[in-house]
């Protein structure tokens, strides 16, 4: 692969080191598994958290004879992706088989895609931020390529005093590995391209992107140059598996490098382990100590090829993708943030855009961003397991249009439903939260309010501003059911204050 | 009563069916007649006398109720390469020490499918890896031909040894074998019975042990060209377990006997006449083009250019699959386990022990080539020849040819412990040189005995045919057959 330098420096994302200014680049292989019944050449099960060696078929086990037949779903899962991607499927791939021995390694070899892999090169939109005027930066990442491969098993050291025990429940799984080119220049930007990578993968339904049950796991290239010179050599950082741990990884490995640099040293091209207890890499092998893997194309294995119809197939059932959806709504009023949090999750969108069917926009991703997911957030839970739905968010808002609430009581109306459900319309009903329309009923609590304080009465002929505490006296007579629009109005009346 | 294991499957098929006997008697015979010879023969690894029974009466038990397969009744042996539900399977390997598998190949059960018994598991060269039948783990398996007056061991061939003895010992009805540079062709040849090696992807290759992918096939060997015929006819299917089967109907190979070969051309391809051939072949050659030429086959003169490469490019690819392939005979899962202070001692001490000395050879000359630097020198440019190769073939099949006819092997069986051999590896895969283009080309080949040599040993000849093409094979070898008539050794054993 040829290494082509795609961004021009940029003086904020630069470190500062001792003897001058550092930019770092990074490029990042992430394996995600694909979401799929069963493995990419078995048809073994591919559930997460079964007994130890419970998903393995003769096949996964490597028995003698067993030969590999290709899933293909995971086959649709990775042109879906591809095409998530924005990326170049090729019709024609080929299976290669990666060859070391390794316990958890039953085949002697992985099947992999090395010459010629499914997906080719493609782009990702990162929207770094936001910095503190809730503004992004938009960052293009290039794709490299994405390939199939089979996951290995799991050894584990710490079940026999002197032997160590083989679980073979991951091994064959089918993997994509996303490589993306060496395009990032921060942890930031890094961070954002995983956030934005998964958040892809999660939309299209490829790969479930639960990165602490090892769905998604990262290998990070980490260099760093002067600005603008060519490339420095570079450590891979292996098997990170959380995105916090991608940007930890990042700053440390890039202090090191620059500490090294400028005490007169060079970089070793080596893999590094990442150790998020110490917060710190360390050298795993060196360039001289890489396995000489012996690729060469499976055998057992016709080459990869379908038509364009099998692509046009998958591209038209594709759901729409997180930037066509932020676009879409800021299209429909959201501001950019609103509409980046939105986004975020496929749940969330899915929820708002059941909030919002029929209602305002910015009235309902105010409801869902400041309501219902800091609800949510307080109580640590995700959006599935929203004790409001949509239907009911959908009828507090609409509560508060036909002025049966105020925004006050809407407050409270949605506590009551989070942690006691029901229908809205009958709460408000059944509790009499029904905001006070009577003129009549608001007139007499206004007058009571002035009566009761000449003084400020005064003030407020001086200060039309204080009209807002009256109205806040009122409410407070009324327990929050007046309608607020009203009170206003009668206050200022009553006040001779001019509009 | 004739001794019922002189029978053929064709002749006991019938004589089945006229009830003249059961399966189980025939399966007795077969099971005595083993316990007779193995000991100085060496055929069989393992047998299965209570499970062929077994089998033996429940085929009696369909016959009674109507229902009577292809193979109904017929015991067969089974090299030991194919996995067999709970019984001996190590392909001839120490490091395979105890392996039952809990699964049945698919060529295996087809036959059983079709009514077969099996008597045992068939010695072969370890991982198929040789041309002798020296290479197993459990010893040389003896020829059953010796040359007139001596009492000197021959190797039956390799690296189906075991099969090609049993069958010409009358061990068994027929054997399972399989061929990827000649293991079925050259130890039928040097055992006076017929092998085929089918297309790629005829049979299905799920549930053999791999030595090369690419260019590993199933076959029978059997004592004649109907029987082979009946026997590949059931062997062969596609399989959705193995992606490079292919999906193609199987024909009817018997009825493609006693067909004529009037019309057809054969190709005699100059570049199969070798230097220090000896005469004995040439001769044996030039029997089998009057022959053909005497039924009204056009006999045609043809160049396969790239001949001379095949055995090298061989070499390379064959070797690079099996080191890929055996890497998973390594201690961890199955099999043998020598332990070691850490992994990667237990690795080396399981497989310093486990492999014999030609596997280890093959594994580290696989493993060389391909290497990072020399992948291109060794691996592609192999590939390349092989394209070459199969071209070569594809041009004179264009150009109207139906059948290649060219010898089998360079010579007769030689003796066990030959030191030329032993001393020189390259001299043992020259044993190959006229069988490995068919493999590195895909295409069906079969070897049928033309003859026997001054001394009195089986010679054969080889047709080669197009892709799928195997009735014209059968029909051709038929031809052979009838004009040669069929070789039996003199029983000197058990």
């Amino acid at each position: 692969m040829t290494l082509v330098d795609t961004r021009t420096p940029d003086p904020k994302r630069l470190i500062a080191g001792a003897t001058g200014d550092w930019e770092i680049i990074i490029g990042m292989e992430v394996h995600a598994q694909v979401t799929s019944q069963s493995k990419l050449f078995s048809g073994a099960s591919t559930s997460f958290g079964a007994e130890p060696n419970a998903n393995v078929s003769l096949v996964d086990a490597a028995m003698p004879g067993m030969l590999p037949v290709i899933n293909q779903e995971c086959v649709r899962q990775a042109v879906r992706t591809g095409l998530g991607l924005k990326a170049e499927i090729n019709k024609k791939s080929v299976f290669d088989r990666k060859n070391y021995f390794y316990p958890d390694l039953p085949q002697g070899y992985q099947i992999s895609q090395f010459k010629q892999p499914i997906v080719g090169e493609g782009t990702v939109q990162v929207a770094v931020g936001p910095d503190k005027k809730g503004e992004y930066e938009e960052v293009e990442v290039g794709i490299e390529r994405l390939h199939l491969e089979q996951d290995a098993g799991k050894s584990m050291h710490d079940q026999h005093p002197t032997m160590s025990y083989v679980d073979l429940n991951r091994s064959g799984v089918a993997l994509m590995e996303i490589v993306s080119k060496p395009d990032m220049r921060s942890a930031d930007e890094a961070k954002a391209y995983l956030t934005k990578l998964r958040q892809i993968l999660r939309y299209l339904g490829t790969c479930d992107g639960n990165m602490d049950e090892g769905s998604m796991r990262a290998d990070v290239n980490v260099s760093v140059r002067r600005p603008g010179a060519d490339f420095g050599t570079r450590c891979e950082i292996k098997n990170v598996n959380s995105i916090r741990f991608v940007g930890q990884a990042i700053e440390y490995e890039a202090r090191r490098q620059i500490a090294i640099l400028e005490d007169g040293g060079s970089i070793d091209q080596e893999t590094r382990l990442f150790d998020p207890g110490k917060g710190e890499t360390r050298s795993m092998r060196s360039k001289e100590e890489a396995h000489d893997y012996r690729y060469f194309p499976d055998p057992d294995l016709l080459p990869l090829e379908f038509d364009d119809a099998f692509i046009e197939e998958l591209a038209a059932g594709l759901p729409e993708l997180p930037d066509d959806k932020r676009s879409r709504f800021m299209a429909e009023g959201l501001t950019a943030y609103d509409a980046s949090v939105l986004v975020s999750e496929k749940a969330i969108a899915d929820y708002f855009e059941q909030v919002v069917e029929g209602r305002d926009a910015k009235t309902a991703a105010n409801w869902v961003i400041n309501d219902l997911l800091g609800a949510l957030n307080k109580a640590g839970q995700t959006i599935d397991e929203t004790p409001v739905s949509p239907d009911q968010l959908g009828a507090i808002i609409d509560l508060i249009k036909e002025g049966t609430i105020s925004g006050k009581i809407a407050k409270e109306l949605f506590e009551i439903v989070w942690s006691e459900g029901g229908d809205p319309a009958r709460v408000v009903e059944e509790r009499g939260m029904k905001q006070v329309t009577d003129t009549g009923a608001i007139e007499a609590e206004v007058d009571a309010v002035i009566a009761a304080n000449p003084d400020k009465v005064e003030q407020a002929r001086e200060k039309p501003n204080l009209a807002g505490w009256f109205v806040g006296q009122v409410m407070k007579a009324t327990g929050g059911k007046a309608n607020p629009q009203a009170v206003q109005a009668l206050v200022r009346q009553k006040l001779g204050i001019e509009d | 009563m004739t001794d019922l294991t002189s029978l053929t499957i064709a002749e006991a098929r019938d004589r089945l069916a006229a009830k003249d006997f059961t399966a189980l008697e025939l399966t007795d015979a077969y099971l005595a007649a083993i316990d007779g010879a193995n000991g100085a023969l060496n055929a069989y690894v393992a047998t299965t006398p209570d499970q062929a029974r077994r089998m033996a009466s429940a085929s009696d038990e369909r016959r009674a109720s109507g229902t009577v397969g292809a193979l109904e009744g017929i015991p067969l042996g089974v090299k030991d390469l194919f996995a067999t539900d709970g019984v001996h399977t190590q392909a001839g390997s120490h490091i395979l020490d105890g392996f039952k598998p809990r699964y049945e190949s698919t060529v295996t059960a087809n036959l059983w499918a079709d009514g077969a018994v099996m008597l045992g598991k068939l010695n072969m060269d370890e991982f198929a890896m040789g041309s002798s039948n020296e290479t197993s783990y459990y010893g040389p398996v003896v020829n059953p031909w010796r040359a007139r007056g001596s009492n000197v061991d021959l190797v039956p061939g390799g690296s189906s040894g075991g099969s090609a003895a049993a069958v010409a010992a009358h061990l068994c009805a027929g054997a399972t074998a399989t061929d990827t540079g000649g293991s079925i062709r050259q130890p039928a040849a040097f055992t006076g019975t017929v092998g085929i090696k089918p297309t790629y992807g005829r049979c299905s290759r799920w549930g053999i042990a791999a030595f090369a992918s690419s260019l590993d096939q199933a076959g029978p060997i059997a004592r004649d060209v109907r029987d082979a015929a009946i026997l590949l006819k059931s062997m062969a299917s596609v399989d959705a377990k193995d992606t490079t089967s292919v999906d193609r109907p199987v024909p009817d190979y018997e009825a493609a006997l006693g067909g004529s070969v009037k019309g057809m051309t054969i190709g005699i391809p100059a570049e199969y006449r070798m230097d220090g051939m000896p005469r004995e072949i040439e001769t044996l050659w030039q029997q089998g083009i009057a022959w053909l030429k005497d039924a009204g086959a056009e006999i045609k003169p043809i160049s396969l250019p790239h001949t001379k490469y095949a055995l090298p490019a061989y070499y390379i690819v064959a070797p690079a699959e099996a080191s890929s392939n055996l890497a998973r005979y390594d201690g961890v899962k199955y099999g043998l386990r020598v332990p070691g202070k850490d992994i990667v001692e237990m690795y080396e001490n399981t497989r310093a022990e486990g492999f014999g000395a030609e596997v280890k050879r093959r594994v580290m000359i696989g493993t060389y080539v391909l290497s990072a630097g020399y992948y291109d020198a060794y691996y592609l440019r192999a590939q390349k020849v092989r394209t070459l190769i199969k071209r070569d073939f594809e041009t004179v099949f264009g150009d109207g040819v139906d059948a290649i006819l060219t010898p089998a092997t360079p010579s007769a069986a030689f003796g066990i412990g030959d030191q030329d051999m032993a001393a020189d590896p390259v001299k043992m895969y020259l044993n190959d040189i006229f069988t490995v283009t068919v493999n590195m080309a895909g295409l069906p080949g079969i070897a049928v005995p033309a003859g026997l040599d001054g001394q009195g040993l089986p010679l054969g000849l080889q047709l080669i045919g197009k892709p799928f093409d195997e009735e014209t094979l059968f029909r051709t070898a038929h031809v052979i057959e009838q004009a040669a008539g069929r070789f039996e050794p003199d029983k000197w054993w058990g």
